[in-house]
């Protein structure tokens, strides 16, 4: 305890960026947590299993088989609408590049999971709260696409707030182009798992994250259309407990499981391995 | 009623019926002054009216009188037969459709459905479907296909409903499956974004081979009162936001999001709905011929090709 406030302090300083924090308090049950367990634990409480953030970078680790992941995206975003409101698109870009240092909100290629072929698709929350724009829907189409032609599965992990702002229509028409896309899987009877985790809202939700084979969740993920504090000014009325959580949707019948991130690599090689084409 | 930037316009109009009444009854001669307010009302509405804001659009666009998706059903198609339900929990009369006749082609027709008033907005749920009602749709595009009739989808909405019951019953779900739907369509399936193409509610039907917009609809990824309160952090920006969405048919045309946009009569669709009619039907009949050679599979590629082009970036 002592130690943290120190760094608490320090930080407040505007010291502590090359103090490594050692401890991380657990947001659900305060546990103080030594990070490096927190990490070999797939940032999953140790002591409540609460389930905290975890990278796009990190999710790649726990899903593909070790070593087999090869990047396929790259693509740049561009300020199509010249869209500023008080601050202009291409500032705020830069600003994300640099913080999740990726050109936008979406790390994916191709690897096995399980030893299935497949092509892993992982949206970026610390990318623009991993909203989907141009880039998002051009990478998942690419993806799924190139998963058409070379029999691969496909698994994507959806984390969002979901359509970028800043892309206007053009965002919401990639809703309309990733969801043609996953017609080409259908087609060659190739297996689509969509991971939601939290939180997964608005057009993403509405769109490739919804119409999978098998829809998996991350236990307490705030998953839905509408964002909690739209339907509260909606309705004015307090929203029910457990209201738009994995539990929540698993009760009402909109996904097929929720599942412990730490057997989350288990259960996606599982369903893979049952419906990847046998021969 | 006169929205706000149209309030010039109404008060000279007045003022001229004022003066035509008092010429009327006493007999003097006002011409020379009537036909230069006349003069001026023209150039007024000129000025007003081509060179609207896109703001003042999203206005017009929500303008009470606006002919809603029956309006247009019954003023381009005869022998409308509506039919109900959605064969799994209720009938959500926030979107409407059933069979009816095209220039006498067999079609079936999906709108959203706002209401005329505010009694029957209570009962449309303000054109804001549940998930109920994109069930509707799906099932009448099922009866597009099994009988290969065109299909045509009537845009109208503020958005999906966001609300409890909503949830619970999966709208994000409804909608993607929607979409999905209405691309595997093996007929010709063409969109007509009537006023309001709210977001992901308004794609859910929106998936066509062409996609038509009226000039003074908006269609974009969020409400410009939303996007404002979002970005701008007070709803009042709406205007602003409006402007920053590009959300008008011109813009949408340029961004490919539309292919053609149907013109209105001066000061909106409202203003005149019989000449509103007679360019709908013009131009839907135009898009189905364009799509008449292309046969089950073509259709589909076709409308895969057009949303699969959509997007900017750089690689």
């Amino acid at each position: 305890m002592a130690l943290e406030r120190l760094f608490r302090r320090r930080r407040a300083q505007g010291e502590a960026r090359d103090v490594p924090e050692l401890w991380v308090k657990c947001p659900k049950c305060d546990a103080q947590i030594y990070k490096k367990d927190l990490e070999a634990n797939w940032y999953v409480c140790p002591k409540c299993g609460h389930h905290m953030r975890l990278s796009a970078d990190k999710r790649v680790e726990l899903l593909s088989d070790t070593g087999s992941f090869q990047q396929t995206t790259g693509l740049k975003p561009i300020d199509p609408l010249n869209f500023s409101d008080t601050e202009p698109y291409p500032k705020r870009l830069e600003r994300y590049q640099r913080e999740a240092k990726r050109p936008d909100a979406i790390v994916g290629g191709r690897c096995t999971i399980g030893s299935v072929p497949s092509v892993l698709l992982v949206m970026d929350y610390a990318f623009a709260g991993g909203s989907m724009g141009s880039v998002v829907g051009e990478e998942l189409t690419r993806g799924i696409e190139s998963a058409a032609n070379e029999n691969r599965g496909v698994v994507i992990v959806s984390v969002s707030g979901g359509a970028r702002m800043q892309e206007a229509a053009l965002s919401l028409m990639q809703m309309a182009k990733t969801t043609l896309a996953l017609d080409r899987l259908w087609v060659k009877r190739l297996p689509y798992i969509s991971i939601l985790t939290d939180p997964t809202t608005g057009g993403v939700t509405a769109s490739f994250a919804a119409i999978a084979d098998v829809i998996l969740a991350e236990p307490e993920a705030l998953i839905g259309f509408a964002g909690p504090r739209v339907i509260k000014q909606t309705i004015r009325q307090d929203l029910p407990e457990g209201f738009q959580r994995s539990e929540f949707l698993l009760k009402h019948g909109m996904v097929d499981k929720v599942v412990d991130r730490r057997q989350l690599k288990d259960t996606v090689s599982d369903v893979l391995k049952l419906l990847y084409p046998r021969d | 009623m006169a929205l706000e930037f149209e309030k010039p316009i109404s008060e000279l109009e007045a003022k001229i019926a004022e003066l035509e009444g008092f010429a009327a009854s006493s007999g003097v001669d006002l011409s020379g002054e009537l036909s230069v307010l006349r003069e001026r009302l023209l150039r007024l509405k000129g000025d007003t009216f081509d060179n609207l804001s896109r703001w003042e659009r999203v206005q017009l666009a929500r303008a009470p009188g606006r002919p809603t998706s029956l309006d247009v059903i019954n003023g381009i198609t005869s022998d409308f037969l509506e039919l109900s339900g959605d064969r799994a929990y209720s009938d959500d009369a926030a979107v409407v459709g059933g069979l009816a006749y095209f220039e006498g082609e067999p079609v079936v027709v999906v709108g959203h459905q706002k209401g005329r008033d505010t009694k029957e907005n209570i009962l449309r749920n303000f054109g804001m479907p549940h998930p109920e009602g994109y069930r509707k749709a799906m099932r009448l595009m099922d009866l597009a296909d099994r009988f290969a009739r065109p299909f045509i989808a009537l845009i109208d909405t503020p958005g999906a409903y966001p609300g409890i019951s909503a949830e619970e019953r999966g709208q994000a779900w409804v909608i993607a499956q929607s979409i999905q739907r209405m691309a595997r369509l093996r007929v010709p399936a063409v969109a007509i974004i009537l006023g309001e193409g709210g977001s992901g509610g308004a794609l859910a039907i929106g998936v066509g081979n062409r996609v038509l917009i009226m000039e003074n609809a908006w269609y974009s990824v969020i409400s410009p009162e939303s996007c404002a309160a979002i970005l701008w952090r007070e709803a009042k920006e709406a205007a602003k936001a409006a402007e920053a969405l590009k959300l008008s048919a011109k813009d949408l045309l340029e961004l490919g999001v539309v292919d053609r946009i149907i013109p209105e009569p001066g000061g909106g669709a409202h203003r005149d709905p019989k000449i509103t009619f007679a360019n709908i039907k013009y131009a839907l009949h135009q898009t189905l011929s364009e799509l008449k050679p292309l046969g089950p599979e073509a259709l589909f590629e076709d409308r895969y090709r057009r949303f699969r082009g959509l997007g900017r970036f750089q690689e």
